[in-house]
């Protein structure tokens, strides 16, 4: 297998598929690029650790995608032989690190609503997404904890680190109104009782959130100039770079296995 | 094609076959006792089911391969593994056998049934007794441990430093 996979213009669930399994497997690349260099020991086996469940998250999804594209391709393949523009992550993900701060909101952030989408994808009526978020809703819970008990120990804690989550905070919001962006494709998928609702994840998140800047006393920015674009492959430069590292031994080796 | 679930005499060996397989990164416990075998059918050839612990777990695939070496050994070549993640592997089940070998090893298990801790800020408050002297006066040094599972904790009592098996 040489050169690589374009599975532009898929069909509704398979595009579905391919989303969830990007938002995972670009913020698992993400986080373990924190592998040798967390502020702490304990800090770093942490992201690690989430970035592996994503990764396996990612796998079962790719998988899938794989399966539903229906065109001879592995989960292998679909990570590392596809082009940035072919990736349907959210942009949010896809951010570098940054410092400790960012990396923890945009943590709690996400696993924020991963754990919404998760819990109502438990009720799809395709039963293998049920199943996965049945497995990845345990997980992100878990993640949760974590990233949400930083958010507001770093938040409600010194001048600096109060400082530096406020302005993690601030320079992220405009990537989180891609959250709850609708298309033709979630439309459809909703209506078939299949994807999770845009509109009741959004709620719910709010609230949890509010609950969350109330405990680490930050400041809610507000909703102007949201970022758009990364579902629909117009990602930012970062993931090129990204990409680039992540896809380098397929790409130089193809089929390259250990 | 026979599919015969449960404990026949067939299925009873391959059972007894798997509670010799170790679980790789806590060997005192075998990966029945993980309750990570979740059934093993009668096809005509073995069938075993295993479900991942974490979905990101790196010992995954190194069980796959126990399972089939011990199986091969045992005159199975034909064996099969298939993989299920539904429902999804939880801390419950851990036999009380596997419990009981997780504490003499040194690992406090799961204190409390997964579906407490749910919360946002929930999983705190939880009393772990220290493996070594039972005491509960214990405090938690950091979420993870040796291995995505575990958690780390210490005791006050007698000061020994221990892992915790978290709930899932």
């Amino acid at each position: 297998m040489t050169g690589s996979i374009d599975v532009r213009a898929a069909e509704p669930r398979l595009e579905y598929v391919l989303r969830l399994a990007d938002n995972a497997l670009v913020l698992g690349q993400r986080l373990g690029e924190w592998c040798g260099k967390g502020p702490a020991l304990e800090e770093e086996m942490a992201l690690v650790n989430f970035a592996l469940d994503l990764v396996g998250q990612a796998r079962m999804l790719l998988s899938y995608a794989a399966e539903l594209e229906g065109a001879g391709h592995s989960e292998d393949d679909l990570a590392f032989l596809r082009d940035g523009m072919d990736f349907r992550n959210l942009l949010l993900v896809e951010l570098p690190n940054r410092d400790f701060a960012f990396t923890i909101v945009r943590q709690c952030l996400f696993d924020l609503y991963q754990c919404g989408l998760y819990e109502e994808l438990q009720r799809s009526g395709d039963s293998r997404l049920a199943e996965i978020a049945a497995k990845a809703s345990k997980e992100s819970r878990y993640h949760l904890q974590h990233s949400a008990g930083w958010f507001v120990r770093l938040g409600d804690g010194t001048a600096e680190s109060h400082q530096r989550v406020q302005a993690a905070l601030d320079r992220i919001w405009r990537y989180t109104g891609e959250l709850f962006e609708t298309d033709d494709v979630e439309t459809a998928l909703v209506a078939e009782g299949i994807a999770a609702d845009p509109a009741v994840l959004r709620s719910e998140w709010d609230n949890q959130l509010d609950r969350i800047l109330r405990e680490a006393t930050i400041t809610r920015p507000a909703d102007d100039g949201m970022a758009s674009g990364g579902r629909h492959g117009r990602h930012t430069e970062h993931l090129g770079y990204m990409l680039a590292e992540m896809q380098f031994l397929q790409r130089a080796y193809p089929g390259a296995s250990w | 094609m026979t599919r015969t679930r449960g404990k026949t005499t067939a299925t009873e060996e391959i059972w007894r076959l798997l509670q010799s397989v170790p679980d790789p990164e806590i060997p005192i416990i075998s990966i029945v006792d993980l309750g990570i075998v979740r059934d093993v059918f009668d096809e005509g050839h073995p069938v075993v089911a295993i479900t991942p612990t974490y979905s990101g777990c790196p010992a995954t695939e190194m069980i796959e391969q126990s399972v089939r070496e011990v199986l091969d050994e045992a005159g199975h070549p034909d064996a099969e593994i298939r993989t299920v993640i539904s429902p999804a592997w939880t801390t419950d089940w851990i036999s009380d056998d596997g419990r009981r070998k997780l504490r003499e090893y040194g690992i406090a298990p799961p204190a409390a049934s997964a579906a407490r801790g749910r919360g946002l800020f929930g999983g705190v408050g939880l009393a772990i007794a220290c493996p070594r002297c039972g005491s509960t006066a214990t405090s938690r040094v950091s979420e993870f441990g040796s291995t995505p599972c575990k958690a780390h904790y210490q005791c006050g009592a007698c000061a020994e430093p221990f892992d915790y098996f978290k709930c899932l």
